[in-house]
Order: C-alpha cells, then structure tokens, then sequence
C-alpha cells in the first residue's frame, strides 16, 4: 500500500457502525487544513463508509488498503 | 466554490424497545457528522428513549418471529417470566461484543453534536409523564413544529 505521512492516527479496531465515522468527525476537527489523519478499522463497513463520509465532507480520502483483516484510511483535512 | 446547502434529516421516533431505538440514533449521530442538520421528534414510545435512565429500554422475544436465538424457541417459552429481561441482556451483551455503541453514547453523542430533540407534548400529556423523568437539552413541541422542519428536509423518515 501507499505509505503515507500522517499528523495523527485513530484506532478505530473493534468498532462497529457508526462509531468508526463518527470517531473520524472528531479526530478530523483537532486537525489543521492539510493535515492527514490515519484511521485503522475492522469493520467492513467502513470501506463503503469512509469514502461517503470523504465525499460529502470534502476532506479528500488520500489512500486506503486492506492489511489482512484491517482496513486503513488515510484522509486528508480540507 | 460556493458552499453546497446544508442538508437535513428529519425522524419521527415512535418506537421504544431496544432494536427500535437504534436506528433514530445512529441516523442522527451519522448525519451529524456529515454536517447536516438533524431533527428527531419522538412521540408515543419513542419518548421513553428521551428518559433519563435508559435502563428500561428492552427487547422482546414475543411476536419477534425474525429474532436470532440460540435454539429454536416456542412462542410459548418466549412468554414466560423472565424471558424478556433474558433476551434483553443477551442483546446487550452482543452490542458490547461487536463494539456497537450503547444507547445512551450515541444519544450523548446526538447532544454534543446539536441534533435537536423534541418531546411529544400530547403524549406526555397522553401517557401523564413529568418532564423531570426527561434529559435536559431537548425541546417540547407538536405536529405543526415537526412540520415546519420536516417540510424543508431532504430525508424524512418515521422510525
């Protein structure tokens, strides 16, 4: 997968709907316009998940891969 | 670029067993965090789930043919005494499980994120509830004041 630098990291493994997203939000908001957020999350839901919430907050989803039974995120604040 | 319209949800809440509270939370805490403004008006026994304590709020096996159980049950058994608190803490102990939030999280959460909660007067009325048993931050209003809301709404659903 692509690496990339990253200014905080969530760990949102074990969490189900909506709590994955909902972490986002709020990681995203102590973050500068620019900066990058790494989210690592189990459900598979947030595969979907995440690229809607990128969409319609218009903070970019910079990267994202499955490691094994992870699936990380990397979103850029707008 | 000129800024999109903020979105907006309206919900009825009008259920208040434990798998019914669900969706008007998870909803509402979701929108929220795309930034759409949110209204949820709960009525009938959806108000229980504006209580203080949420320790009433439970599942029943009874009539719920579509229920996971561990072994085939007779609607008979599911009537027994005991089988409501039975399922409710099995629930329970699965949403802790699969790292779903509790009710009382995502309701916390529908708070700090300014989804706006509103009472069903008439059924407080209707059901003789105080508005003490309820939690502070939510509002008391009727049909017309959903309306106004609901009428401007991109998604109105009734849960």
């Amino acid at each position: 997968m692509t690496t990339v630098n990253h200014d905080k990291e969530l760990d949102a493994r074990g969490l189900s709907c909506p709590l994955p997203i909902l972490k986002t939000k709020k990681a995203l908001g102590e973050l500068a316009s620019g900066q990058v957020l790494k989210v690592v999350a189990t459900d598979p839901g947030s595969i979907k998940d995440m690229q809607a919430f990128a969409n319609q907050t218009g903070n970019p989803l910079v990267s994202q891969a499955e490691q094994g039974k992870e699936y990380v995120f990397f979103l850029r604040k707008k | 670029m000129e800024e999109p319209r903020q979105k907006k949800m309206a919900i009825i809440a009008s259920k208040g067993t434990l798998d019914m509270a669900y969706p008007p939370f998870i909803l509402a805490t979701t929108a929220a965090a795309l930034g759409w403004e949110v209204q949820i008006f709960f009525t009938f026994y959806g108000l229980q789930l504006l209580r203080k304590s949420l320790k009433r709020i439970k599942i029943s096996p009874l009539a719920n043919p579509a229920m996971p159980m561990p072994v085939p049950m007779p609607v008979l058994v599911s009537s027994l005494p005991g089988m409501q608190s039975m399922a409710t803490s099995m629930m329970k102990q699965k949403i802790k499980k699969h790292g779903v939030a509790s009710l009382e999280d995502l309701r916390t959460m529908c708070l700090e994120a300014d989804v706006r909660m509103i009472a069903c007067q008439m059924t407080i009325d209707l059901f003789e509830f105080n508005k003490s048993e309820f939690i502070e931050g939510i509002d008391y209003g009727g049909a017309a004041s959903f309306l106004e809301f609901a009428g401007e709404a991109d998604v109105s659903l009734f849960i």
